[in-house]
């Protein structure tokens, strides 16, 4: 199993460790409840050295990614950062990414852990089919990430760094020093919350970690494992790969329809999702509310009207609402209009309702 | 972690209580910190047979869920009607107001094999 540079950082603290994604990752601290609601209330601290960077350099890097991911690059800045896809020919997604515009050659992706390799071979593939000027370099070794989450994160990060955080947009980044490291301090997250991810050195992130506790302790901040950043995250019905997203999954059926940029000269997958699309798209990401008690869990069925629909794929209890909420894929036909819908729960229907999404 | 003297442990992690012609039981402390959070349990009714070795509910964490198991066979006198509206107490107090429910066993000597806490706690070092 491969480890973080801050394995043991997380085992002193007591972290409880598990197995994601091929990596031992802290899944709790404290108790999930406890984190979640740290966040939500103050900040959060997150080792997330296990997402998996890319860099593509060069003149023709910019049409290399144009072609390689379904958003559009094109109104991006220096600095901006960009949610984003990368489809199969057939639609299916490879992985869903953040894309980092440092300048008109230079650009990094930041990628699920579980993918990192996947998606580099395949960006290799597609590049070997696309022969132009530009170089792709996978950089996962070469950083580690700290998540900065939670309505005090700014508070805190202002104390330790020279940035100008009030200028520091979401979705933009900047290149700076935190606690005198050098970090590039991005202004995004996994939780719904303001927030920073922070890119070091792998041998500057335990410095980066201890000067960020210090600092944002006396501020609430508590150190969070990847159970709450579940719970976060589906509060806020941000999708998670292999759940709500796969190679059997289209964006336009995971909710990116907005990221998926079908007006775009061409993109790796655009002919296969603009057939599908004219086909007219049978499923459908919804979010569903238990009305009794109980915890919608992945793969569970859905029902509507008695009749299996689709299943759910991520549920939860959600901390914040004290109730059960479950992103569900479902046949969109199925589930239109006055139906009865069910999420089935060892065996039993628990009466569920549709809800706009996000969850909180 | 703490494990009451007075009770018997089960090696699913169960503890149970004899009081009279009655036996309650709830989860240990140690099969609570396991699963972490706990934010619901499904509870039989009162006057529901439970039977060895058989699950009788269900305890949910955030991330897991979990049989809870009949170490014997019996009726079911009581339930912990508070728990449903506060899954909570099984992290809290899970000798205490964290029980789950109260049964007559059909043969008190059923209850022979069950640890106690010296061979409970050998039992969990070993796991």
């Amino acid at each position: 199993m491969k480890k973080t540079i801050l394995n043991q950082v997380h085992r002193e603290l007591g972290a409880r460790m598990v197995e994601f994604g091929g990596w031992d990752m802290p899944v709790q601290y404290s108790g999930v409840i406890a984190e979640h609601m740290a966040v939500r209330s103050s900040a959060g601290l997150f080792d997330v050295s296990h997402m998996g960077e890319i860099e593509v350099t060069g003149p023709g890097a910019f049409a290399f990614l144009q072609y390689a991911t379904i958003n559009d690059l094109t109104p991006l800045v220096d600095g901006q950062v960009q949610y984003s896809a990368i489809c199969y020919p057939d639609g299916g997604i490879v992985d869903d990414i953040t894309l980092y515009r440092f300048h008109s050659e230079k650009f990094m992706l930041c990628v699920n852990a579980a993918n990192r390799e996947k998606d580099f071979a395949w960006l290799q593939d597609l590049a070997n089919q696309h022969k132009g000027d530009y170089q792709l370099v996978y950089r996962g070794e070469d950083f580690a990430q700290l998540a900065l989450q939670g309505p005090k994160a700014a508070a805190i990060l202002s104390g330790l760094t020279p940035a100008d955080l009030l200028s520091l947009q979401v979705y933009h980044f900047c290149e700076s020093e935190v606690a005198g490291l050098d970090v590039l301090i991005s202004r995004t997250g996994y939780t719904g919350e303001d927030g920073f991810e922070l890119y070091c050195a792998p041998q500057d992130a335990e410095s980066l970690w201890t000067s960020l506790m210090d600092q944002g302790t006396p501020q609430g901040l508590v150190p969070v494992g990847l159970g709450a950043r579940d719970t976060l995250r589906l509060e806020k019905a941000y999708a998670l790969y292999g759940h709500e997203l796969s190679a059997e999954i289209l964006p336009l059926e995971a909710r990116l329809g907005w990221i998926t940029k079908l007006d775009k000269p061409d993109f790796c997958g655009r002919e296969a999702l603009l057939k599908a699309k004219s086909a007219g798209i049978v499923r459908q990401l919804i979010g569903l509310r238990l009305t009794q008690p109980g915890v919608p869990r992945e793969q569970y069925p859905v029902r509507a009207n008695g009749v299996d629909v689709g299943v759910v794929t991520s549920g939860t209890m959600s901390p914040s609402l004290r109730q059960g909420i479950a992103l569900a894929l479902v046949d969109k036909a199925a589930v239109a209009g006055d139906v009865a819908l069910t999420i089935v729960i060892r065996g039993r229907e628990r009466s569920a309702e549709k809800v706009k999404l996000p969850f909180v | 972690m703490d494990f009451p003297e007075e009770l018997k442990y089960t090696e699913e992690h169960e503890w149970v209580l004899v009081e009279g012609d009655l036996v309650s039981i709830g989860i240990s402390d140690f099969a609570q910190d396991q699963l972490g959070d706990v934010v619901f349990v499904e509870l039989p009714e009162v006057g529901d047979k439970v039977e060895v070795g058989k699950a009788f509910g269900v305890v949910e964490s955030v991330k897991a869920v979990s049989d809870i198991y009949a170490p014997f066979s019996g009726e079911i006198i009581e339930v912990n009607a508070e728990l449903p509206d506060a899954p909570e107490a099984v992290n809290n107090s899970p000798y205490e107001d964290g029980w789950m429910i109260r049964v007559k066993p059909d043969d008190l000597s059923d209850l022979d094999g069950l640890m106690d806490a010296a061979a409970y706690q050998a039992f969990i070092e070993e796991e």
